[in-house]
Order: structure tokens, then C-alpha cells, then sequence
């Protein structure tokens, strides 16, 4: 059996995402406690450097929740995060690390559903890709 | 500035896989403002190799040093009391940088953590473009302002070749034709009889071809 327990680290936006997480709670649902959620005021303030820590601190996932790209709070943050977690996709997979690893989605604030659902869509895949690290 | 391009991280680990300390040492200068060797790229490089490390089962320790300038030797002796405890260190700057460290530090090993690209600037944020060959005799206001020994591909001095084809290069569509820019600028300008003067062979003796260049300054040197 594999008990295998992801570590993910969520950067979530303040004024999307966070607010989806609130809407989430309204619901009674709760993301796992293996997903530690990391607020920013803007997705688009996320440097390469910020994406990549969690991986050298043992995560075995990363995702950015950030606005759609048509309804940013600043209008091009979520513009600028999603060409970082692609040039951070890059980077891992030069050192042979499944890029499939980072991810990003693009939520609003009324989506406490797809917040929740984000989530565990991370901690399927990163599930079936296994630890990132030797143990 | 000058302008240069990180290495494929493959390579650098590969020049460096029989150190197990590593200092990575970042420049203020250029490659800061090019987004390529600065403190950001210092940290960001570190960690990358930390984590190939890491996935590959093995320990590595790796400091991070930004200096003022890699070009100057006041600044690369800042690093002097630090630069004993690793066993290698990568350089981001430019090409001058790694030279320059290894010369202040015989004993050390060196290693270029970026490929030098050429003299150039900003067109936007993002994309960077070649407009000094450092030829060593400036010409640029013979032409507009704009230099063809840089950016002509064949540093034509006396108009476009018949690669020139709608404004662009053969090279490549991505590259404007230099000579169509001064024509049309020249025009503009009401000059573009100044181009019917003959400008004869360039002597290449103030560039590279006259071997290795060094300046002195009677006016600053001690």
C-alpha cells in the first residue's frame, strides 16, 4: 500500500483565492493538512526564487491559486506568475524533476469549490509521481 | 551593458560534481540589470543546485556572495577570507568575472556559471539586442547614429547587400537590415547624400584583430 503523504505548498492569492478559501469554509470544506497555503497579496510579486525554496526545503509539490487572467485584481499578476512557474517548470525538469510538479490555476473569489478541488487535483498527481527526494 | 544568458544548469553540474562546496558569486554590475548574474540569480542558482543535488542523493554546501563588481580587483577582494572555505566557485558575471577571480585567486577553482552574449541594451524589458562590436574607432554618426559594424551581418560599410530584403536581414526574419535603418534615417534626416561618400577598409587594429586590448590612463594611474 502506498502511504506516501505529499508535501504541497499553495501560494495563494489575497484577493482571490484566499477569499475562495474563505467561501471553502462556509461550505465545511477543508483542504488537507498536507497542503500548507502560503497567502500573497499578488501572485504576480511570486519570484522564481519563491517557487523553487519548497522544493529544496523537502516539498514534494507546488501550486499558485491566482486570479483568471481576465479579472486581476492588479491586471497582470497572474500574467507574470504564470511565466514564472513556467520558467521554474524548466528549471526542474533540466535537473530531471517532473515538471508536472508546479502547477497553477486560475480561481476567483466565489470559487470555494474549485479551491478545495485544486488541491486535491495537486495531491493526486503528485501522489502517483511519488516523493521528489530520495527518502 | 553586457549581456549574457545563464548556462545550462546540466553543465554547470556537471563542471562541478566533484565538489561538495561551492560558492556561487553574483556581480552587481551588467549582468544585474540583465537579469542573468545578480544577487536574484546568486540564490536562485544555489538552491537549483541544492535540489539536483538533493534528488541525486547527495550533500552539497553552497554559499551565496554578490559582489559590487567582478571587474575591479578592490571588490573581487572582498570574497578573499570567505573564498578558502569552498573548494570551487561558480561565477555569474561575465566573462571578465571568472578571469578576474581566478587571477586574484591562483589557488582556487574557477568555474563560468553564464555564457557571455555581446554589448548591447534593453529593446523592452525582457529582450536584450547587440549594438556595440567594440571595434575601438566609433563611426556610428557617419550612419545615423547607428552602427553597421555591430549590427550589419557582414559589417558592410558602404550600404546593404543584396541580402537585404524588405527591411530585414537574410539571417534571419528577426533581424532588421541595419543599412535599410540608416537609409531611411538618413532620408529622414535629409543627409542620405552623405552616404555617397566612399568610406575605405576599416582598419580592424583597434579591435580584437590587433590582439588583446588594454587602456591606460596616465591621468588616473597612481
Amino acid at each position: 500500500m502506498n502511504d506516501f503523504k505529499p508535501q504541497i505548498i499553495a501560494f495563494c492569492c489575497s484577493n482571490c483565492a484566499s477569499s475562495a478559501a474563505n467561501v471553502a469554509e462556509g461550505m465545511n470544506k477543508t483542504l488537507p493538512d498536507n497542503v500548507k497555503i502560503i497567502h500573497v497579496p499578488c501572485t504576480g510579486r511570486l519570484e522564481v526564487l519563491h517557487l523553487l525554496k519548497p522544493f529544496e526545503e523537502g516539498a514534494d509539490g507546488v501550486y499558485v491559486a491566482g486570479c483568471q487572467e481576465d479579472s486581476c485584481r492588479y491586471v497582470n499578476g497572474i500574467t507574470k506568475a504564470a511565466k514564472r512557474v513556467a520558467h521554474v517548470r524548466k528549471i526542474i525538469e533540466e535537473i530531471s524533476i517532473e515538471p508536472e510538479r508546479i502547477q497553477l490555476f486560475n480561481l476567483s473569489a466565489a470559487k470555494g469549490q474549485e479551491f478545495v478541488e485544486a488541491a486535491y487535483v495537486m495531491i493526486d498527481k503528485i501522489t502517483g509521481l511519488g516523493p521528489v527526494l530520495p527518502a | 551593458m553586457i549581456v549574457a544568458e545563464p548556462k545550462p544548469i546540466k553543465e554547470i553540474l556537471e563542471m562541478v560534481s566533484d565538489f561538495s562546496k561551492i560558492l556561487v558569486v553574483g556581480c552587481k554590475g551588467c549582468v544585474t540589470v540583465c537579469n542573468v548574474g545578480g544577487s536574484k540569480e546568486v540564490s536562485i542558482l544555489a538552491s537549483t543546485l541544492k535540489i539536483a543535488r538533493k534528488k541525486n542523493g547527495q550533500g552539497i554546501e553552497v554559499g551565496e556572495y554578490t559582489l559590487e563588481r567582478q571587474c575591479d580587483p578592490e571588490y573581487v577582494d572582498e570574497i578573499r577570507d570567505i573564498i578558502s572555505d569552498y573548494e570551487a566557485v561558480i561565477s555569474i558575471a561575465c566573462g571578465v568575472g571568472p578571469q578576474f577571480l581566478s587571477e586574484k585567486y591562483p589557488g582556487s577553482r574557477i568555474f563560468p556559471g553564464v555564457n557571455t552574449k555581446f554589448m548591447g541594451g534593453a529593446e523592452e524589458h525582457g529582450i536584450w539586442s547587440e549594438r556595440c562590436a567594440g571595434c575601438g574607432t566609433c563611426v556610428v554618426h557617419y550612419f545615423g547614429g547607428l552602427c553597421p559594424i555591430a549590427r550589419c551581418s557582414k559589417s558592410l560599410l558602404n550600404g546593404p547587400c543584396g541580402g537585404s530584403s524588405s527591411g530585414k536581414c537574410e539571417i534571419s526574419q528577426e533581424v532588421d537590415c541595419i543599412w535599410d535603418v540608416i537609409v531611411r534615417k538618413m532620408m529622414e534626416q535629409g543627409r542620405l547624400d552623405e552616404l555617397i561618400e566612399f568610406k575605405p577598409p576599416k582598419s580592424w587594429v583597434t579591435a580584437r584583430d590587433g590582439g588583446p586590448r588594454r587602456m591606460i590612463r596616465e591621468d588616473l594611474v597612481k
